[in-house]
């Protein structure tokens, strides 16, 4: 019966349903990075998704609703940033009241909007590739914004590895009043860190509504800014590993409703909580070693930073 | 001028008593499961608020929660509405029956009205649900002509009896008008998920289904249906969902909870108010079969729409024998209609369907 499950379109499939997570943790990854811990992910995701969706609909281009979702994400991180960069208020609780906030907030402006289909976004047309086997369906035949976010990765990776600035970022995270000593602005360089965190949840947010689904309803991101949060930690902070943490939970996701549409004697109660079980279990085997993930982990991560101390 | 003031307010207050025994004026409070932009369950039970609303006028006021969680959240958010002053509280959604009941309890004096479940612990508590199995007749019927690869699926939510009457009547219509059809169930395990309901119509779709039924609240599978440019089909669950109009949505099952709703805070407000177990289907109007598009070839509409007129009537049950459970072993004998205690607490597939519901 498994035999019903087309591997190629599987492993198509999962990348589409991995990559609202995919964008929301890479963003976050930034953000912690530079040691600021925004629990706020869920909550830019949705204002994400429904500034995306108003500003396509409105305009009929799905490419201005998708820059409206970074602007909308990103405007929520910078009230997190103001809350608690310049107003030093407690990060953790900020970032859950921003995730509250932002649910109540996308509701009222998606009043209006419901049941109204957006502007189609195509698939990226790469010509006669897209016709080759196996590889043309599962890497030629998608949107531009699941390339997008594979680039997105390689280029936080190699601006964490090999650029001066990825260097202060994460001096910034790992000792703030260091770099504050050696003249770098802390308060500055978080606020930027959190601005791509919140732009990168908006696109998230914005890729569930304007693509995967495509369509607006109140909350439905349902979680996801949660297990972008998971991903980061169980991506021990490493760029490549966020890809790997974010395919795997889109892919046990979408395994789960293949098998049982294929009809596998498996009890469904086992196959729902697979993709939380196994983030849970990868977690324990990363962390296992606890040394090597307490170094991994920013050394300043969720402290507030004031210039007088 | 103060004193003449005061005079006239204790007046006014000690008048009041007299005018609350008359209950002409009820507040009705209503809890949701999802919220009211789902497009389709939830929606479908504000609409119900706001034709009592719009029946009864400033006699009735009405208040309502949103996305409130089946369980603990669920008491919490029911108490606070019995301590504010509701006279009748309806909450729709199943897994809010036991909460439903053990509030009803701490509050005699408040009427408690649960939705699709069947516990009536006390006299303050009664239960209401449409027969939307029938509706999936009609709808079921549709998809055994449509279905070109004879592969028909259904999202389904949790495994209660309402969603197996459901899933048992789509099959069975189906099979009656296509003796070669298949069915596939995926069990979501949600209300409401937009994602999550649109990832298992991909699933399907990606493995030859092109029919697809839901028994989740929200328009994402349809929106999924939709991207496939006309091959695939689906039906508009709870809500019209007129914005798949002609296709996907080819027809829907439209849940009219405004009768029902207007003739309990009536009741309550005449005095003519009584504990009720209300099971209502197309006859009384609960359950609506939303226009057949023209996607549709005009013989399977007629058809369709001959079996929702005949259920109107009262002519024909959607269970009516001869009908095997899933193990071979008979239920219903050769025009045998099913009794509703057996649909109350259905717990099996019929003949034919491949697959086990969880337990």
């Amino acid at each position: 019966m498994i035999g019903s499950i087309d591997p190629v379109l599987l492993i198509a499939s999962l990348m589409v349903a991995s990559t609202p997570i995919l964008l929301a943790a890479i963003g976050e990854m930034i953000v912690e990075k530079a040691g600021v811990l925004n629990l706020g992910v869920e909550g830019m995701m949705i204002v994400g998704a429904i500034t995306g969706f108003i500003a396509a609909v409105e305009s009929g281009s799905p490419l201005v609703g998708f820059a409206a979702a970074a602007c909308g994400g990103a405007l929520m991180a910078l009230l997190f940033g103001i809350l608690t960069q310049i107003l030093l208020s407690n990060q953790v609780a900020t970032g859950l009241a921003l995730t509250l906030f932002g649910l109540g907030l996308s509701s009222l402006m998606g009043q209006g909007y419901n049941g109204i289909r957006p502007p189609a976004t195509a698939a990226l047309d790469l010509g006669p590739v897209s016709d080759l086997p196996v590889l043309g369906k599962i890497l030629f035949s998608h949107d531009w914004l699941v390339y997008g976010s594979l680039a997105l990765v390689a280029a936080t990776w190699a601006f964490l590895k090999y650029s001066r600035a990825g260097l202060i970022l994460r001096a910034v995270g790992e000792s703030h009043d260091a770099a504050h000593a050696l003249g770098y602005k802390v308060i500055r360089i978080r606020l930027m860190a959190l601005l791509f965190g919140g732009a990168c949840a908006g696109l998230g947010g914005a890729y569930l509504s304007l693509i995967r689904v495509p369509q607006w309803t109140e909350g439905m991101t349902a979680g996801a800014g949660w297990i972008a949060l998971a991903i980061v930690v169980f991506a021990s902070w490493k760029a490549e590993r966020v890809l790997l943490g974010a395919y795997l939970f889109g892919g046990v996701t979408v395994l789960q409703l293949n098998l049982q549409a294929a009809g596998v004697a498996i009890p469904v109660q086992y196959l729902s909580m697979a993709p939380y079980l196994i983030t849970i279990l990868v977690l324990v085997i990363i962390s296992a070693d606890r040394s090597r993930a307490a170094l991994n982990a920013p050394a300043s991560l969720g402290q507030n930073f004031h210039a007088s101390r | 001028m103060n004193r003449r003031t005061l005079l006239a307010a204790t007046a006014l207050a000690l008048a009041l008593p007299g005018a609350a025994l008359a209950q002409d004026k009820v507040k009705a409070c209503f809890v949701y499961v999802g919220p009211i932009g789902d497009g389709g369950w939830t929606y479908q039970h504000d609409q119900g608020r706001l034709a009592v609303e719009a029946a009864y006028g400033d006699k009735v006021e009405t208040a309502y929660q949103e996305n409130v969680p089946e369980g603990a959240d669920a008491e919490r958010v029911m108490t606070q509405m019995a301590l504010s002053g509701c006279n009748i509280i309806f909450t729709t959604s199943f897994g809010y029956m036991d909460p439903t009941n053990a509030v009803a309890g701490k509050f005699p004096e408040v009427k408690f009205e649960h939705a699709t479940g069947f516990k009536r612990e006390h006299p303050n508590v009664s239960t209401y649900n449409s027969r939307f199995y029938e509706g999936r007749a009609v709808i079921g019927t549709i998809a055994g002509r449509m279905t070109k690869t004879n592969k028909i699926g259904y999202i389904a939510s949790f495994p209660i009896p309402e969603v197996i009457q459901g899933i048992n009547s789509y099959y069975l219509h189906a099979k009656k008008v296509n003796p070669d059809v298949q069915l596939t169930v995926v069990w979501a395990y949600t209300w409401f998920d937009p994602a999550k309901e649109a990832d298992a119509a991909k699933a399907m779709i990606e493995q030859g289904v092109d029919v697809i039924a839901s028994h989740t609240d929200s328009t994402a599978p349809l929106a999924e249906a939709a991207k496939t440019n006309g091959a695939v089909i689906g039906f508009g669950q709870a809500s019209d969902m007129a914005e798949y109009k002609p296709s996907p949505r080819v027809s829907a099952i439209v849940d009219n909870w405004a009768p029902y709703y207007v003739k309990r805070v009536g009741a309550l407000l005449d005095g003519t108010y009584e504990q009720v177990d209300a099971w209502e289907g197309i006859a009384g109007g609960e359950v609506e079969i939303g226009e057949i598009t023209e996607a549709v070839p005009a013989e399977v509409k007629a058809e369709a729409e001959a079996i929702r007129d005949a259920i109107a009537a009262g002519t024909y049950h959607p269970f009516t024998g001869p009908i095997n459970k899933q193990d071979g072993s008979p239920w219903l004998a050769e025009g045998e209609t099913a009794p509703d205690g057996d649909l109350l607490g259905m717990n099996f597939y019929v003949e034919g369907i491949e697959g086990e519901i969880p337990q």
